[in-house]
């Protein structure tokens, strides 16, 4: 009888001559090991690496800061080494954090409306060589976009920089400088803005095609025409998705180096120090290229990777914002659960009213 | 309120494939119509020409009249939008929009129509939300989101969002099709309470359905798969399931094929 040996369930007919037992045990799963294995490897090999760039960072940094004579996060003085080492960051994180904001508030509006036109506007044949064309911008080695930044472009910028320099000059953030130098902190702005604008626009694109059809149509529905049924259904699904592009955009010119080196021009050290756009300056990254050269103490080194851990720790926390921005309000505007089941208890009702 | 739709000799064609091939009918102002067919008959495609809104679907195009109040919908310098203005539609699956109020959800399409005045925006959405038997469920959360209901409050807040802006012609696609039995009920009193001021055309799979909400039934057929589809057969509901004078009406209805 197949139920003697109890796996038989009650209800089975036993009446069955019983044949040999079944072959439950392992199947060999070697192939599972194996592949478990390389991905846990790999997933450790990540975590590991993002530590040790982090405890590479902050213990070459430590020191360094023991020794500062000045507020690190407050100073706008940088004289590393030395007898008395003198230095802080507020003048790069000013240049860094307004150059990228300016990057974004050029390019994300330019993305956007490049994702409409190339989701719902242009016609098919026109949709793929534009979006090709866009992706093909990321395409271009920073290097390129340096040169011809400054040597191209930066001359074409003047009449502009002039233009609103005088309109909005009594802004200190829009004044005037002395000197007539091209190699501004607007024109590196600009710059940044069309390096940023393919992924940018990449991902609205994505996210915008992704509007659900029953959306569009239920707009279009009442009579909507398509700007209306963009306004209706298109912008309030994709809009978490365009922060998050938004942010990575801004992660990544925050963070760009070769470019922003070639178009910004140092100030020179005597000068005082100048809050405006049309200004030159240094970001964090340009600052550390720019200087490579002068690491030859522990001092000065760990100078510059202290400032190199600010970036870390900023881009970092930009990435984390765009990830919890994703995360609470994903695709379509969704609301927490907690809101979202609010008609449960009707629902239960349903139907009984008149 | 209502008005009367005469089609006449309507094809509808996707690219160069024929969906939907030489359809003449006329709904009545006031009564509700339903659509019956095997899937694939075109009968959904055939409804989305009422209102122009197979023109969303990339290669759709048509031939042929369709007449509303003397006016044919497809004569050229007819605005699709204004069209869909005055001929709403309900769709299989609830699609209120999901980032909107219950409020902002049916004063949406008169908000398009330019309509600002707060009094008056209160006003019609109360009203829409008593017209679709719904405003005794909400009325005490008008302002959280739509897409909190149940799908049966959905389909009926979607309901209330088409009658707002007060169309001549209401096309349903479906409605019911992705609801529970009691939430299909409530449409489909609503439906019933919704034909003394609109003219009502429904499409739908369930044939209780058609025999208990419609007073003039179509049938769609198609001879087979990758030929079009047409119109068999169309008279008053009782007519049809009862003593329809086609073979294949017949053999659809008492489930011989479909």
């Amino acid at each position: 009888m197949s139920s003697t040996d109890g796996t038989g369930p009650p209800d089975r007919p036993t009446d069955r001559a019983p044949g040999p037992k079944l072959d439950l045990g392992p199947v060999g799963h070697l192939g599972d090991r194996l592949f478990a294995g390389l991905a846990r490897g790999s997933g450790g090999l990540v975590v590991a690496i993002v530590a040790f760039v982090g405890v590479f960072l902050l213990a070459l940094a430590i020191p360094a800061l023991a020794d500062n004579n000045s507020s690190f996060l407050f100073s706008r003085i940088w004289e590393p080494g030395g007898d008395n080492p003198r230095f802080g960051i507020a003048a790069l994180f000013y240049t860094t954090l307004i150059s990228s904001i300016i990057a974004m508030v050029i390019a994300v509006p330019i993305a956007v409306g490049v994702a409409l036109f190339t989701t719902y506007y242009s016609p098919k044949r026109l949709a793929a060589p534009v979006s090709h064309a866009i992706d093909l911008l990321a395409a271009v080695p920073s290097i390129i976009y340096g040169l011809w930044g400054i040597l191209f472009f930066a001359p074409i910028l003047r009449p502009v920089i002039n233009g609103l320099a005088s309109a909005l000059g009594w802004i200190p953030l829009f004044e005037k400088p002395a000197t007539d130098n091209l190699g501004v902190v607007f024109t590196a702005s600009v710059v940044l803005a069309i390096m940023i604008l393919p992924v940018v626009t990449a991902i609205s694109r994505e996210i915008f095609a992704q509007t659900p059809v029953a959306h569009r149509e239920g707009a279009l529905a009442l009579g909507a025409t398509r700007w209306e049924m963009i306004r209706m259904a298109v912008l309030p699904y994709g809009r978490s998705g365009v922060v998050s592009a938004s942010m990575l955009g801004l992660g990544r010119a925050l963070g760009e180096t070769v470019a922003v080196l070639i178009i910004l021009s140092v100030p020179n050290g005597n000068d005082p120090w100048n809050s405006s756009i049309f200004a030159g300056g240094e970001t964090f990254a340009s600052k550390i290229a720019n200087n490579a050269a002068e690491f030859d103490s522990p001092e000065k080194t760990g100078a510059y990777i202290a400032a190199g851990l600010v970036l870390f720790v900023v881009t970092f926390l930009v990435n984390s914002a765009a990830r919890i921005i994703v995360a609470r309000s994903g695709p379509g505007g969704k609301r927490p659960r907690k809101n979202r089941r609010t008609g449960d208890k009707a629902a239960q009702t349903e139907g009984a009213t008149p | 309120m209502a008005k009367r739709i005469e089609v006449s000799g309507l094809n509808v064609y996707y690219g160069d494939f024929k969906a939907v091939e030489d359809v003449s009918m006329t709904i009545e102002p006031r009564s509700v119509t339903a659509f019956i067919g095997p899937s694939g008959c075109g009968k959904s495609t055939y409804l989305r020409t009422l209102n122009r809104m197979h023109e969303v679907i990339p290669g759709a195009r048509v031939e042929g009249k369709v007449v509303l109040d003397d006016q044919d919908l497809y004569a050229p310098g007819i605005d699709p939008v204004a069209v869909r203005r005055v001929v709403g539609m309900v769709f299989q699956r609830p699609n209120p929009f999901p980032t909107m109020s219950i409020f902002d959800n049916v004063a949406s399409g008169l908000k398009l129509n330019g309509v600002k005045d707060k009094k008056k925006l209160t006003e019609v959405v109360e009203r829409s939300l008593h017209g679709a038997n719904l405003w005794t469920e909400v009325k005490d959360r008008l302002d959280k989101p739509g897409a909190g209901l149940s799908g049966g409050q959905q389909q009926r807040l979607c309901i209330a969002r088409a009658i707002a802006v007060e169309p001549e012609v209401i096309l349903m696609d479906e409605p019911c099709s992705a609801l529970d039995p009691i939430s299909t009920l409530a449409i489909e009193d609503l439906i019933e309470k919704l034909k003394d001021r609109f003219t009502v055309v429904i499409v739908t799979h369930n044939m209780q359905q058609a025999a208990r909400v419609s007073d003039q039934t179509a049938f769609f057929n198609l001879a087979a798969t990758g030929r079009p589809g047409r119109l068999i057969e169309m008279g008053p509901t009782k007519q049809i399931f009862s003593n329809p004078n086609e073979k294949a009406t017949e053999d659809y209805i008492t489930g011989r094929f479909g």
